[in-house]
């Protein structure tokens, strides 16, 4: 197993550099100049020349992503263009107020995700199954921004029980979990579970009613086990491909949603992400994408392990 | 041991329903085997897991009577009837890779079993369950307990299903073609060992198959069934050596070690009728070489002339 996790941790690697690569292209592929945002328009051709060094984009691009990659390495990902105080220090706040809203909004998705998709599945073609259903399918089919929305009109606007915008009474300096802290979470979190919790309700409705047509629980019930018997070995057989999806949602939920951010100013790295391309911020801009980017690979290897540990027939092969 | 009496089945969850069992008479006296010999679709299989209740209830109507050792089967509440499964009445299934749980090992699926049934400890139960490994003559059983169903060969995986299927000392054992997966060395070792655990145990035995060799290896009476119902019964020298009914007849002209080398194999024309949509008489009249107009109007009785040995068809 530790063999395992070393190997695939290895194997991670040239995936990480890969993607680091990926993310200093991008930015420069794209269209525009980072310098126009800091620049006034009448700016002289010497002072543009100067800049340009400053910043070094008057260097070959490979050697403006080896040292990139070099500074970022020692945690050092350059100043924002637009603010500048480092991107460092920018991100570290984002990711943790993007963390904190993940935590919470996966906590509801998987919970009701698991318990509506695990109800529909084992009383397939039910009333409860089609309520079930839909609601997960509503979950996946509304838009999310959409639904933010009007969640604010109705909880804030009209019934005036939750703030509507902002991370918390005072900012991202003061976090303390108390009801002052978690009312600004609230909305923001239901509105970033609902997608996970539809398709966890989906896979895991699929996946338990597959797995009860087998014929291995028919064996189960004729050794004479009932109900709760059973379903302890649905659970097990369910494990695997459950957790590989909701890692793969966890991933999705880490990288923060530009959208639900946006709707309701929540300062993490998805509404920076916004920021900093509306502003052509060109480090902040290729520090969080990266930073988004190990994180998926991360999440991936820990779903990975996680997955192999579980299932018998993988850790094995 | 076992009686069953009118036994209908009757799949009504497609847009018509199927009738996969149309009154059938079983009697298996304790300690003997019986195989129910038929093809795909003739109601065997259907008619081994009423006696388990295992087909699913909402989709499927059950008539008739059924007991085991006395009791009555289809009487019996969630709670009862999960006692005498696995307990009183267990069952073999076709295909062990199937009918054993992927993720959990083979040794906790027995030792499950037995704490279901008897509430005695982990440790007392693994003790059980490797004795019955060393019984049913699995080669380093303590290791093959931790092993999944994927790590074992098929014809080990049969006998963990065995073993499996006798960890609570049941009375009545159900084979549901436990052979057919099986490649043919390994059926039968798999035949001798169900034969002889039987006879030291005195199990008393519903062995169901379509290869006719098998149920002259295993059987003391063979039930021929044919589109739900039973089309002749017997003992094995009887049915064998003197098949009454016309598809019994047939089936054993089919055998390919009958054949002549480099003739075609014999074969029963047309194929079996539809159960959604059975007809008013003989069910086999459609293929029958030797049909009559009476045929066509009503279903033969199983009446016999010599004994025991019984047949359902006018002509006998």
């Amino acid at each position: 197993m530790l063999i395992y996790a070393v190997k695939r941790l290895v194997y991670m690697l040239p995936v990480a550099v890969g993607v680091s690569i990926v993310c200093f292209l991008l930015v420069h592929i794209a269209p525009g100049d980072p310098l126009t945002a800091v620049l006034p328009s009448d700016a002289s051709a010497e002072l543009q020349a100067q800049m340009r060094a400053v910043y070094g984009f008057d260097r070959p691009l490979p050697v403006q992503y080896g040292l990139w990659a070099w500074r970022v390495l020692h945690g050092d990902f350059g100043a924002s263009i637009a603010t500048g105080r480092p991107v460092a220090t920018e991100l570290a706040n984002a990711v943790v107020n993007s963390l904190i809203l993940a935590a919470v909004a996966t906590c509801i998705g998987f919970f009701f995700g698991t318990l509506f998709g695990v109800v529909a599945g084992y009383f397939r073609g039910s009333l409860i199954d089609r309520l079930c259903s839909t609601l997960s399918v509503l979950g996946v089919s509304v838009p999310h921004y959409w639904l933010g929305m009007v969640l604010v009109i109705v909880f804030s606007v009209e019934l005036g029980w939750l703030p509507a915008t902002g991370g918390g009474p005072g900012g991202s300096a003061g976090r303390s979990f108390d009801w002052a802290y978690l009312q600004y979470l609230l909305l923001p979190a239901i509105t970033m579970s609902v997608i996970p919790m539809g398709i966890v309700a989906r896979t895991l409705r699929a996946l338990v009613g597959d797995i009860l047509n087998q014929e291995f629980i028919n064996a189960l019930g004729a050794k004479g086990l009932e109900h709760r018997g059973i379903f302890r070995h649905v659970v097990k057989n369910a494990a695997p491909t459950a957790f590989a999806v909701m890692g793969l949602q966890l991933g999705y939920l880490l990288g923060g949603s530009i959208l639900i951010e946006t709707v309701f100013a929540w300062p993490g790295t998805g509404f920076l992400l916004n920021a900093a391309i509306f502003q052509r911020d060109l480090p902040l801009l290729q520090g969080t994408i990266l930073v988004l980017a190990l994180f998926f690979v991360g999440v991936n290897l820990v779903v990975d392990i996680v997955q192999t540990s579980v299932d018998p027939r993988m850790q094995r092969a | 041991m076992i009686e069953i009496e009118k036994l209908e089945v009757t799949f009504t969850g497609g847009r018509k329903p199927v009738r996969a069992v149309n009154g059938v008479d079983l009697s298996v006296p304790q300690g003997s085997v019986l195989a129910l010999l038929g093809e795909s679709g003739s109601g065997k299989s259907v008619t081994l897991r009423s006696l388990l209740r295992l087909h699913p209830e909402k989709r499927t109507r059950i008539g008739g009577s059924i007991r085991v050792g006395g009791q009555d089967v289809m009487a019996l509440n969630r709670r009862q009837l999960a006692d005498l499964r696995g307990r009183v009445v267990s069952m073999v299934f076709q295909e062990p890779m199937l009918a054993l749980d992927p993720v959990y090992t083979v040794g906790r699926q027995i030792t499950e079993a037995i704490r279901k049934h008897e509430g005695i400890s982990e440790a007392a139960a693994r003790a059980r369950a490797l004795a019955l490994f060393e019984r049913v003559r699995i080669p380093s059983p303590e290791r093959r307990l931790d092993a999944y169903p994927h790590e074992m060969s098929g014809g080990m995986r049969q006998r963990a299903m065995i073993a499996l299927a006798l960890s609570c000392n049941p009375k009545v054992l159900l084979a549901d073609e436990p052979t057919t997966a099986l490649d043919a060395t390994v059926q039968i070792q798999i035949l001798l060992l169900l034969r002889e655990l039987q006879r030291e145990l005195g199990l008393t035995v519903i062995f169901v198959t379509h290869d006719i060799g098998v149920a002259v290896e295993v059987a003391d009476r063979i039930a021929v069934m044919y589109a739900g119902r039973i089309v002749e019964q017997g003992s094995v020298p009887d049915v064998i050596g003197n098949p009454l009914h016309p598809y019994t007849r047939g089936l054993l002209a089919a055998r390919v070690d009958e054949a002549v080398p480099g003739s075609r194999l014999v074969t029963i024309p047309g194929s079996p009728p539809d159960l959604a949509d059975l007809p008013k008489g003989c069910a086999f009249a459609a293929r029958c070489a030797q049909v009559h107009a009476a045929c066509q109007d009503q279903v033969p009785a199983l009446a016999g002339r010599l004994g025991d040995h019984r047949a359902a068809c006018l002509l006998t």
